[in-house]
């Protein structure tokens, strides 16, 4: 049963699509400062009021999530945090849940990143996020954070041969030989899985390229939902699944909780950001509806 | 000779690179690494350019009092405050004198800056650099007689200093943001001005749009199996024509510069 704040905020957002719809028959011009009030209701109202939704994982999702359920406990996999503050809102909350599901099943887990701005984002959603969770999961043994390096692909193309090459030491300057993690793992090649989380260059694309097909590893991506259409080409043969935006996120928020319990309280940012993403879109439709009753009452004369 | 050169050493290294993929023998991969490892030291020479070009574009702007100079100093502050807050971490739970060198480093580099933007005019010139000496004196002081924190280049602490953690988190990442975020607002208007049902294409355009859109909405299950079929099918087969299209036009690219029949990355068109 939804709450009050939510039935009012959609009754203002409806309520004035509506007369601006009536508005629009009736001749006048919607100025884009309008448009830009309506959007910014939409986003806020459902972060003041929650809604929740049901998700139920696509086939495209549900192939990465049930690769990482069912690689034995040990298995190898990396974590690459390739995106910004900027895409942080729509990759993060698959990059934690994906982290969460791997400790969760006791694979041994590679964080790293292409990206400066990465490193920070991946070492403080380790320490505020993911890892308080897991107490019992040991830095070196369980996990270890080898940071970024600069280099884009020719950081790529080195590990495909040498991960020691490129990462003598992890971030902390603990040399890998010293880490129960990369006992032998000499380069990519060696490793189970490989989740490449982005959007930008270099990002998942890049990881396909130069270590997915040459290391023959399979590779898992989440990347915003712009890129996605542009890495449908590589599935399902050279990426096994891909988690597109917010929406994918939050598929994968909604299996792991299915799934697991242990997760049945664990902060779900994509599932709740579903909600002002689903109302922003819809707000965006009418306005495109409007704007095209408009064009036609105005036999196609018009141009706005 | 110093065209010539570059040509020729395009031509050679374009060609090994060319060869070496399909010749799998050690001695090729050893040298295919090798060259790999050419591609980190350019890079980093390419920061180090870049960091200049950047301090060298901001003293002109200063320097011709261009409209807006004033923010090259913030830029410029900007960006030499996180490359010394990216280097330092103090041992204890005491700054000591960190945050007084932090101010007369910037000090140092702002009268830097001035002192190039003033190359015309002696006595001001002589002046700044005066100034710029003596709070590179200060800055050196500090960093040798002040231990409560210290210089760490080659390993992280730096990422962990508070000070940069800080800038980073509330500064840099509200800045990315909100310069994302207000795509949305943008977006908006211009899908409102821009998908109209002028004739077929835009209509087929229009439609798609729709159908992906409603994909993401929770409230249209039934969309997803349509949205799906759009994005499996002739999403993929544009998206592959594209990606061989790509693929093409990079082996006729490289055909080219490797031949020297394209030669605007020496900058002479």
């Amino acid at each position: 049963m939804p709450n009050l704040g939510v039935i009012i905020s959609l009754s203002v957002i409806f309520g004035g699509l509506a007369w601006l719809a009536y508005r629009s028959i009736k001749g006048y011009e919607i100025d884009r400062r309008v448009i830009f009030v309506f959007i910014g209701i939409a986003v806020s109202a459902p972060l003041l009021f929650p809604i929740t939704f049901e998700e139920k994982a696509t086939p495209i999702v549900e192939r990465l999530f049930n690769r990482i359920d069912e690689l034995p406990a040990g298995s190898r996999v990396l974590i690459s945090f390739d995106f910004d503050p900027a895409m942080a809102p729509e990759v993060q909350p698959m990059a934690n849940a994906i982290s969460r599901h791997c400790l969760h099943k006791g694979h041994k887990v590679i964080f790293m990143s292409l990206w400066g701005t990465g490193q920070s984002l991946m070492t403080a959603a380790l320490a505020n996020d993911i890892l308080p969770g897991f107490p019992e999961k040991k830095d070196g043994r369980d996990f270890v954070n080898i940071g970024y390096k600069a280099g884009n692909e020719g950081v790529l193309n080195i590990i495909v041969s040498d991960f020691r090459k490129m990462f003598p030491t992890d971030v902390n300057g603990v040399p890998l030989d010293s880490t129960e993690v990369f006992d032998g793992i000499e380069s990519c090649k060696d490793l189970d899985l490989i989740v490449a989380l982005g959007g930008g260059r270099p990002g998942p694309k890049e990881w396909v390229l130069f270590v997915g097909d040459p290391g023959n590893v399979p590779i898992g991506v989440g990347v915003a939902a712009v890129v996605a259409p542009q890495l449908y080409p590589y599935y399902p043969q050279q990426i096994i699944g891909i988690l597109g935006g917010i929406k994918g996120a939050a598929e994968y928020e909604s299996e792991l909780i299915k799934r697991h319990e242990r997760f049945a309280d664990m902060p779900t940012p994509g599932l709740r950001m579903m909600g002002p993403q689903t109302l922003a879109h819809m707000v965006i439709m009418f306005f495109i509806i409007i704007g095209n009753v408009v064009f036609f009452m105005t036999g196609r004369k018009k141009v706005i | 000779m110093k065209r010539q050169i570059p040509y020729a050493l395009v031509f050679l290294f374009g060609l090994f690179m060319v060869f070496q993929y399909f010749v799998p023998h050690e001695s090729s991969e050893w040298a295919y690494e090798f060259l790999l490892d050419w591609i980190m030291i350019i890079g980093i020479f390419a920061l180090a350019l870049g960091i200049w070009s950047l301090f060298h574009l901001s003293v002109e702007k200063i320097r011709a009092r261009k409209e807006g100079h004033g923010y090259s100093y913030i830029t410029l502050a900007g960006l030499f405050v996180m490359i010394a807050f990216g280097f330092t971490a103090r041992h204890g739970e005491s700054w000591g004198f960190y945050l007084v060198w932090v101010f007369t480093y910037l000090m140092t580099i702002m009268l830097a800056a001035r002192t190039l933007a003033a190359s015309n005019e002696p006595g001001k010139r002589n002046m700044f650099m005066v100034a710029t000496l003596g709070f590179l004196v200060a800055t050196i002081a500090i960093a040798i007689f002040d231990d409560s924190w210290s210089f760490y280049f080659y390993t992280s602490e730096g990422l962990e200093n508070s000070m940069w953690r800080r800038f980073f988190d509330f500064v840099m990442m509200p800045i990315l943001s909100t310069m994302f975020s207000l795509l949305a607002f943008f977006i908006a208007s211009a899908a409102y001005r821009a998908f109209r049902a002028r004739n077929v294409l835009a209509t087929l355009l229009l439609v798609a749009a729709l159908i992906v859109m409603l994909r993401f909405n929770p409230w249209f299950p039934q969309m997803a199996g349509l949205s799906n079929w759009l994005m499996n099918v002739p999403n993929l087969a544009a998206q592959r024509a594209i990606v061989i299209g790509i693929g093409l036009g990079i082996v006729a690219t490289a055909l080219k510069v490797i031949l020297g029949i394209e030669r605007g990355y020496m900058g002479k068109g």
